[in-house]
């Protein structure tokens, strides 16, 4: 694999982030992580545990109240289209169709007309919708918006791809699917993923590393690198095996929250 | 109307068909013309009995449907009833365009500006709860008894419904689509052209149908009080000559040209909103 000598090169790195807000909430303290480029990485963790804010400081949402967050050596400040971001409630402009919805990032970046028409309808076609060009949002199920909103983070070309629970919302079958075409696409495609989830399978599923999270205050509990080669077989043993390790640290986590 | 965001919209967006009827909507057009049916019936109905019978009222205080139709053709033929609409759509149309302008841009600034909003905010909040014909009289003292108070009067009026709904428009629209924006690339411009705007737009569109709405609500006041000539100086001058039927055709005449353009506004809203109509289709 030539990969191996680009996996190494350190794509994200957050330097001892805390952040604490106004009402003296602690969300996050002293995070420590090194992302490499190319990578798939899932934050998992129970709710509450900072999973989003970290994700929005990478983004460019949220300024850490200590450390810093670096993206190709340069600290971040502000939001930018070299990250693209997936929202969990989809985000969509409801006022563009499907298509102007993917074509926001070409058009701001002044691309010509025919030309973006063409990046949008190409990444509409990647993510399985040619043919819904035209329908707004409010005509989508909430698997297509995710299709969508997909494909619109794609179609700027982002060299980092920032998901929040992407497919939290979408029911068990769809969920699947999107899982699968989204490994598709990193694949063909490889971009820096930061993925947030829940859900352990999920992440099994996908990433490379699992950054599994503590809570309160939030911060990293372990790493866990996956090894296993793509497509992953879920009823794998060893898919089983690491499973059953994630599932009891988290476990550990949500009794610390002692509500259930 | 005068708004240049409007215009770029309508170009933005490709055309797409337009919904067609169906019969359960053919049922409620048939009921609706019931409705307005019954209500000249009513109208004529009691007309004739105050005539014939109830004698509550000298006849000619209480006309029938028909004799306002037939003092419309009279005053249609003299050419004194196109002149009088002429005067109070110039007047309506004048002041309101100043007050989509004024509203419109006004509420966009505030909007924007933390500081100008705690700047202007108070001021208006101070003034709104006066009823703008209070100041009308004043309005004739500064302007003159021309058109220009009736015009400003009209416009002061609208103004208030098109500034709070441009500004509420402006100020609520979801961070979440910002975010959006800002990591897909947008700078402040793109983000006010393309997210700020169409996210405000329906509060803005309502917003100019209320000022229009309110700006004939006022403009047959200021008829009354300063001018010789539009629909409101046709019922005052008809209550000098004991007209009713005049002032009931001037009456009549404003509600249907309120209503005609409130629907010609409403058709333009649903064009311009079409994404928010298709999730009931
Ligand atoms: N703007 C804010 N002001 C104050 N507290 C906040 C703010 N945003 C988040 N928090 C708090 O910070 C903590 C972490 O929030 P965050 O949204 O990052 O959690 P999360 O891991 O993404 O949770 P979930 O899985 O439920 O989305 C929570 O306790 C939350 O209430
Ligand atoms: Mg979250």
């Amino acid at each position: 694999m030539d990969q191996m000598a680009t996996i190494t090169r350190t794509k994200i790195r957050i330097e001892g982030v805390s952040k604490t807000f106004d009402n003296g909430l602690t969300a996050l303290a002293r995070v420590n992580l090194e992302l490499a480029e190319n990578s798939f990485t899932c934050l998992l963790g129970p709710s509450g545990c900072g999973k989003s804010t970290l994700l929005g400081m990478i983004a460019g949402f949220v300024q850490p109240t200590t450390g810093r967050v670096l993206v190709d050596g340069t600290e971040v400040t502000s939001a930018g289209a070299d990250r693209g971001v997936v929202f969990q409630e989809y985000a969509l402009f409801p006022w563009r169709t499907a298509l102007e919805n993917v074509e926001f990032g070409p058009l701001v970046r002044r691309l010509p007309r025919a030309e973006r028409r063409r990046v949008a309808m190409e990444h509409l076609e990647m993510v399985g919708l040619k043919g819904h060009e035209t329908k707004f949002p409010t005509e989508l199920s909430g698997g297509m918006k995710q299709r969508v909103a997909i494909a619109r983070a794609l179609a700027n070309n982002p060299s980092v791809l920032l998901m929040d629970e992407p497919f939290g919302a979408l029911d068990a079958q769809t969920r699947e699917i999107l899982q699968e075409e989204m490994l598709r696409i990193w694949q063909q495609d490889r971009k820096t993923v930061v993925f947030v989830t829940h859900s352990i399978s999920e992440s099994l599923f996908l990433a490379d590393r699992v950054v599994v999270m503590a809570t309160k205050p939030g911060c990293i509990k372990a790493i866990i690198d996956v090894d296993l080669p793509h497509p992953r077989d879920r009823t794998d043993p060893e898919f089983i095996r690491l499973e059953r390790q994630v599932k009891q640290m988290v476990r550990e986590e949500v009794d610390k929250l002692g509500v259930i | 109307m005068s708004d240049p965001a409007v215009a770029v919209l309508l170009a933005d967006e490709p055309a797409r068909p337009m919904p067609r009827l169906d019969t359960k909507k053919l049922g409620v057009v048939a009921l609706r013309t019931v409705s307005i049916l019954l209500f000249f019936a009513i109208w004529a109905g009691f007309s004739f009995a105050n005539a014939r019978y109830l004698k509550f009222f000298n006849p000619i205080l209480m006309p029938s449907p028909l004799d306002v139709l037939r003092t419309g053709i009279e005053l249609t033929k003299s050419g004194e009833l196109q002149s009088d609409i002429l005067a109070s759509l110039s007047r309506v149309l004048q002041g309101f365009v100043i007050a989509a302008f004024l509203g419109v841009s006004l509420g966009m600034a505030v909007g924007r500006s933390p500081f100008l909003e705690s700047l202007l905010d108070p001021m208006l909040e101070l003034l709104r709860p006066i009823p703008p014909l209070a100041f009308l009289p004043m309005m004739v003292l500064w302007f003159g008894i021309g058109e220009a108070s009736k015009i400003a009067f009209i416009a002061y009026a609208a103004f208030f419904p098109i500034f709070t709904t441009t500004l509420e428009g402006i100020k609520y629209v979801d961070p979440l689509l910002l975010r959006a924006a800002a990591s897909l690339g947008a700078n402040r411009r793109d983000m006010f052209r393309y997210v700020v705007l169409p996210a405000a737009m329906p509060g803005i569109i309502t917003g100019l149908r209320l000022g229009f709405g309110l700006s004939f609500f006022v403009i047959v006041a200021a008829e009354f009080i300063a001018a010789d000539s539009g629909l409101g100086y046709l019922i005052n001058d008809a209550r000098t000559f004991f007209l009713v039927s005049q002032m009931l055709l001037g009456a009549a005449v404003i509600g249907l040209i309120g209503f005609t353009f409130n629907r010609l506004l409403r058709i333009l809203e649903a064009r311009l909103l079409r994404w928010r109509k298709t999730a009931w289709n």
